[in-house]
């Protein structure tokens, strides 16, 4: 797989980025030598081996249905850049 | 020359489940409450938080999963939904992708009395989203939006219908039938004006005899089971149109708009979706044992489907009677209470549809919070059947205990209605209305059959409306034809 420029602009866009021109360059090369690298691993035979889906060993935590006390509205508002009526204010989406 | 066109729709339905906590943290999923109180450090996605899955959601989950006759996974993971979108203050949703819960289940809808098996591709496990309130009048036209984190993580199970469906009917029966087995195995309020029921519809048109899907578009904010059946209906004929017209569909997201009647494009300029899903390292896989989804499933109450077999076949009321009652979990159960108590199905029926439904209905109160209790509807059937009272003074009584409360015995105490039946003293005053009124008699005796009518009236007059008017007849019929 080989990534191209289109690819980076796209992933750009995705995680609300600006490039420029100079940084497209970069990273298009910087993205191809980890895939490159990552090829390496591609070497390695599977076939017998059952995906991840976590790295650590655990299975079924969960927490029973018991609630607790919730954050202090003060608090919970108070790493918000800015805030009207007790909410989040937050630019407009589209 | 027209081309005919076969509609295919598919839903996508999320239903709040009613834990008391939201599905990563425990802050209650309590509905309303001020805005940014029912959150922590979980929900509001601050670094450093960890969340744990809440096991009342597992649960309902596969509750709702072997309640539509789906597989239940063995193994089940929980993914990253990547979305930039204030309404999650993570950045992402926390879903499942490609091993959900819950795979390949059906249901049983009926439309005019035809049965349909509809698929069940997937049911899994998510958190909901906050609430953003706009400044202007429209999303479009705001300046700045407001965002409320109270919602955000209340548990979602998600249900991914095939696309089966072939009209706006059928979807709707699914719907309806759909609400019905949520609200049957309790896990949860399936009130789709207050969102906890929420639908989404995927629909295409293909020329019939065809088998490749069209190009589809998916409808959102459908609030009620009208505006789906409506949105769907306005959706073929846009769709049917711009096909006729050498046209063709653009695959969009549409919102229904209920005040216009019509779908509109809600497309922005964003470029098609691409999520990047990828298991959420932060939560460890679900392994379930055979032997719990076993548990679960001999848990689960009598199903709708099963409830309305029993009442038609084992207590014999019609497939309609018994589709109406068995619609509602706590309407069905009353009914199984009140028969168990009054032995006449069809008698309890009729009550339950007519006055009982007619009163909840205008007074909008459920059944669990109705005064008129099995027991009491009981007692005032009996009274009815053993001639103490009449119909008419039976739908009175209902109609006040229904407000009141008060038992039948004490209505028909304090209003004083016994019904006459003795023949003793009915004949009495049979004897002296018919003395009384000499012209009825001879218009009677000359062939005026109607003048009957107008008698019983006097003697109900006379008794104050407690004649049993069945003995009243009688004994009219008999004295008439002595004379």
């Amino acid at each position: 797989m080989k990534i191209t420029a289109k690819d980076v602009e796209h992933v750009a866009v995705l995680a609300r980025l600006e490039l420029s021109e100079e940084a497209k360059e970069k990273y298009t090369q910087s993205l191809n030598d980890i895939l490159e690298y990552m090829e390496v691993l591609n070497g390695v035979d599977t076939k017998n081996v059952e995906p991840t889906a976590h790295v650590l060993s655990l299975k079924n935590v969960f927490r029973e249905d018991e609630s607790q006390q919730c954050l202090d509205k003060k608090l919970a508002l108070s790493n918000a850049p800015e805030e009207e009526n007790g909410c989040f204010k937050v630019p407009r989406i589209i | 020359m027209s081309v005919e066109f076969e509609v295919v729709i598919g839903l996508e339905v999320h239903a709040e489940l009613k834990t008391k906590t939201k599905i990563f943290c425990s802050c209650p999923t309590e509905f309303g409450g001020e805005e940014n109180t029912h959150v922590c450090p979980v929900c509001l996605g601050l670094p450093g938080t960890l969340p744990v899955l809440n096991e009342r959601v597992l649960e309902f989950a596969v509750r709702a999963g072997v309640a539509v006759d789906c597989e239940i996974a063995n193994f089940s993971k929980f993914d990253r939904k990547n979305y930039f979108y204030p309404d999650l203050p993570k950045a992402y949703q926390i879903s499942q992708y490609d091993l959900p819960i819950c795979k390949e289940g059906k249901l049983e809808i009926a439309v005019d009395g035809e049965k349909k098996i509809i698929g069940i591709t997937r049911i899994h496990m998510e958190e909901d989203a906050g609430k953003l309130l706009h400044s202007g009048n429209t999303i479009t036209s705001s300046h700045y939006s407001l965002a409320d984190y109270n919602r955000t993580g209340v548990p979602l199970i998600e249900i991914v219908s095939e696309p089966d469906m072939r009209s706006p009917e059928e979807a709707r029966a699914y719907m309806e039938k759909l609400k019905t087995i949520l609200e049957y195995i309790d896990v949860s309020d399936v009130k789709m004006e207050q969102g906890s029921l929420r639908c989404d519809a995927n629909i295409s048109l293909r020329p019939v005899g065809t088998s490749k899907l069209g190009t589809k578009a998916e409808i959102k904010n459908m609030n009620s089971f009208k505006a789906l059946q409506k949105a769907l209906e306005y959706e073929i004929e846009r769709q049917q149109e711009v096909l006729e017209e050498g046209g063709t569909i653009v695959q969009e997201t549409r919102t229904w708009d209920e005040e216009k009647g019509i779908t509109v494009s809600m497309r922005s300029k964003e470029e098609a979706n691409d999520y990047r899903y990828f298991p959420d390292p932060d939560l460890v896989p679900i392994i379930i044992e055979p032997d719990w989804v076993e548990e679960i499933k001999n848990s689960l109450p009598e199903l709708p489907d099963a409830k309305r077999k029993r009442l038609v076949e084992k207590l014999g009321l019609s497939e309609y009677d018994a589709g109406i009652i068995t619609e509602s979990r706590a309407l069905a159960e009353f009914f199984d209470k009140t028969v168990t108590l009054f032995n006449e199905p069809k008698t309890v029926a009729n009550w339950i549809m007519g006055d009982f439904m007619r009163l909840l209905n205008v007074e909008s109160i459920e059944v669990k919070d109705s005064k008129v209790t099995p027991e009491k509807m009981a007692a005032l059937l009996e009274n009815q059947a053993d001639g103490k009272i009449s119909g008419k003074m039976a739908k009175t009584v209902f109609e006040e205990m229904f407000v009141t409360g008060k038992t039948a015995d004490e209505i028909i105490k304090e209003k004083g209605l016994v019904q006459i039946s003795d023949e003793g003293s009915l004949g009495e005053i049979v004897d002296n209305i018919i003395e009384a009124n000499p012209k009825s008699i001879a218009d009677y005796q000359d062939g005026k059959k109607k003048a009957i009518g107008f008698l019983v009236g006097q003697i109900m007059k006379e008794t104050k409306g407690q004649a049993n008017p069945g003995v009243v007849n009688k004994l009219l019929q008999e004295k008439l034809s002595q004379l």
